[in-house]
């Protein structure tokens, strides 16, 4: 098993730009069941030898597809969304970064009470790997196994996969939920995901400074995950009151430090590690039943 | 992005806000002719600077004359500020805000914001006003009263009623806070504010509420839809290097460190920040090179980097995922043809075709330190900078040059 994606996802591309054409071919590359595209406006003609559609709506009548990935820019992206979820798609991952906050608050209030996931915005996506890629990360640093990934970056989540790559560990699933301050699934939602999957022995959880989402996730642990956890906090030298990068990223006052992560994530069981460089070790000695 | 007090009040003023008669002047001659134009008895000179605390620096100043008003504003412009919020160096004021003098009965603090765990907008209201808000929610939480706004239905007539019912204020202010209130958050939502703050929201004796300062800060991601916001950009307040930086699409923000940084990814980036630290050293910025790390913009962070005199070292750590290693190092070779770069290089380059840009390096004839993995990286950082010895700069004589002679 995995989590979110699989070898039955059915893959919409919204966004059948330079970026959003190149990562399709990656992602039927590397096997993504991919059953069309969607450009308004354009529909009508075929996009990697798959239709292509004016609308998520008529796209799903036609392919039965359940998942999407939007690559639709910023100030359309929100209208993706919700155009996807309208349409009935299960899973919407929205790659796009610098979405307005505002828009993404409209997004969720309009999720609201509907029976839809969101990953993202401002993310690399998801992967099970051997079976989807449903992202932009590159499925050659995979590995299929044992462990779950939940980040909130991007190439920092590649460099802890490589290096869990690197000692042989396999992936379960990958997800990155993206480094914006309002997005869709969140790092709790995603450790009862992968708590329900029998596949998923170790979950690693890379977080970076902002907000509390962080101390939520370690105490839902505490309460609510059986696995093992091995959690890092990008950020531990940044300044307070300047945004790092990812506009979640900032220390607001004494809330969203790397310290105050660090120790709610040690006073519920948690392994954490220090050192970026220190992730795939720490894994293997979980593994190792060493800690 | 932040902007100025006066500029936040024009923005309110358009809205229909009730704020005090003021204007910005840049000389004292003009500070003291906006104050003739405002007219009156007595005036508030405010120095115009982005951080907050100016009145614990001194950069609010009452005047009972003009001849006062002139000389505040001249003894204000020019001068470096120093608050709370500016650290010991401080802030060069070039602006000053002169306002009508307000008859404060009563102050009230107020703000929206996004609320990030509730993903919503918040509106907070506290008796508490003219008082560090921080301090009140930690000694007084229950004089903080909140509510979040569906942005489906706007700030609701019921919410304003509840929310105000909590002040000690009579009904005749409960009735005139409630629209007022209500027109903040439509400012709020039409120009995408990440912060709209209003402390103190005077009461005056007859019982008329105003904005008597102003704080609003906007979503950077929105800026495309609001050019008169953008407009109000100013760049005195930021730092030079990461002025420029922005125009080159580059993410930066200096650091008071001595290791420079490039690497592509916000989250990697801040990894790198902690390696380097954990190894002994001090993170000199964060860049983060972005996802298109071409030589451009590799030449570019360069640029910036060696412009920051305390870098004593370079580490470049890349994960190539889509952007293909090879690529990228032929792009740091081309960059650093052009750019003077007389401090060691350490580089670390993982993922699509490594090998391959590991390869380019070590055979480019410079002194690149390569290394394995981000262990070895900040392993090498480290030595780099606890060496008592002179190191190998990227281009200059180091041991192996000295070592062949």
């Amino acid at each position: 098993m995995s989590i979110l994606v699989d070898e039955n996802t059915r893959l919409l591309v919204q966004g059948m730009g330079r970026e959003g054409r190149f990562h399709a071919e990656q992602a039927v590359d590397y096997g993504t069941r991919y059953v069309g595209g969607v450009n308004p406006g354009r529909g009508g003609g075929a996009a990697l030898g798959r239709p292509l559609f004016n609308t998520v709506a008529g796209a799903v009548a036609d392919t039965g597809a359940d998942t999407s990935i939007i690559f639709v820019p910023a100030p359309f992206a929100a209208d993706a969304i919700c155009e996807a979820i309208d349409a009935g798609i299960g899973l919407v991952v929205c790659i796009t970064d610098g979405i307005p906050v505002l828009d993404m608050v409209t997004v969720r209030r309009y999720m609201a009470g509907k029976d839809a996931t969101l990953i993202g915005p401002n993310c690399p996506g998801v992967i099970s790997p051997g079976k989807a890629k449903v992202g932009i990360m590159p499925g050659h640093i995979h590995q299929p196994g044992r462990v779950g990934v939940i980040s909130r970056s991007g190439t920092l989540t590649y460099e802890a996969v490589a290096q869990l790559t690197a000692r042989g560990i396999g992936q379960s699933t990958c997800v990155g939920i993206g480094g914006d301050p309002i997005g869709g699934l969140n790092f709790v939602q995603c450790l009862s995901l992968f708590e329900a999957d029998a596949d998923t022995d170790v979950i690693v959880l890379i977080g970076e400074i902002g907000g509390s989402a962080e101390e939520e996730a370690a105490a839902y642990i505490a309460e609510h995950v059986s696995r093992p956890v091995v959690g890092f906090i990008a950020g531990q030298s940044a300044p307070a009151g300047r945004r790092m990068g990812h506009a979640g990223a900032i220390i607001d006052g004494a809330r969203g430090t790397a310290a105050s992560k660090i120790a709610a994530m040690e006073e519920n069981g948690l392994t954490v590690v220090r050192s970026p460089a220190g992730i795939g070790a720490a894994v293997a000695d979980v593994l190792d039943g060493n800690t | 992005m932040k902007i100025h007090e006066y500029q936040a009040k024009t923005i309110l003023r358009e809205h229909g806000v009730p704020v005090p008669a003021g204007s910005s002047a840049a000389s004292a001659a003009q500070a003291r002719q906006a104050a003739e134009t405002i007219g009156g008895e007595r005036w508030v000179v405010k120095a115009q600077i982005h951080a907050g605390g100016r009145g614990k620096g001194g950069g609010i100043r009452r005047a009972a004359s003009l001849a006062e008003v002139e000389q505040y504003a001249g003894q204000l412009l020019g001068s470096r500020l120093v608050t709370p919020q500016t650290g010991p160096q401080g802030q060069e004021v070039r602006q000053v805000l002169v306002e009508e003098g307000c008859d404060i009965a009563q102050e009230l603090y107020c703000s929206l914001f996004i609320d990030r765990a509730a993903g919503q907008p918040a509106l907070m209201l506290s008796p508490a006003g003219g008082m560090d808000i921080e301090t009140v929610a930690a000694d007084h939480p229950e004089k903080i009263f909140r509510t979040h706004v569906d942005v489906l239905l706007g700030l609701a007539d019921f919410q304003v009623r509840g929310l105000v019912a909590n002040l000690p204020v009579n009904a005749a202010v409960q009735r005139a806070l409630a629209p007022l209130l209500q027109q903040l958050y439509g400012v709020f939502r039409a120009k995408d504010c990440s912060l709209l703050e209003v402390n103190p929201l005077i009461l005056t004796p007859d019982d008329r509420p105003v904005v008597l300062d102003a704080k609003m800060q906007f979503d950077d991601n929105a800026l495309f839809r609001h050019a008169d916001v953008a407009a109000l950009r100013d760049p005195a307040e930021e730092d030079p290097l990461e002025v420029e930086a922005a125009a080159y699409d580059l993410t930066y923000i200096k650091l008071s460190g001595n290791v420079g940084c490039i690497v592509n990814g916000a989250g990697l980036a801040m990894a790198t920040m902690d390696v380097i630290k954990l190894g002994g050293g001090s993170p000199a910025n964060f860049l983060d090179v972005g996802g298109a790390a071409n030589a451009d913009r590799v030449e570019n962070a360069f640029r910036i980097l060696m412009a920051d005199p305390h870098v004593r070292a370079v580490l470049i750590n890349v994960f190539g995922g889509i952007l293909r290693c090879d690529v990228f190092a032929e792009g740091v070779l081309h960059a650093v043809s052009k750019v003077a770069v007389e401090v060691p290089v350490i580089v670390r380059i993982a993922g699509t075709n490594a090998e391959e840009g590991r390869r380019l390096f070590a055979e480019s004839g410079l002194n690149f330190l390569v290394a394995d993995d981000m262990a070895d990286a900040a392993a090498k950082v480290s030595q780099v900078i606890h060496s008592p010895l002179p190191n190998p700069s990227l281009k200059g004589r180091g041991f192996m040059a000295q070592d062949e002679a």
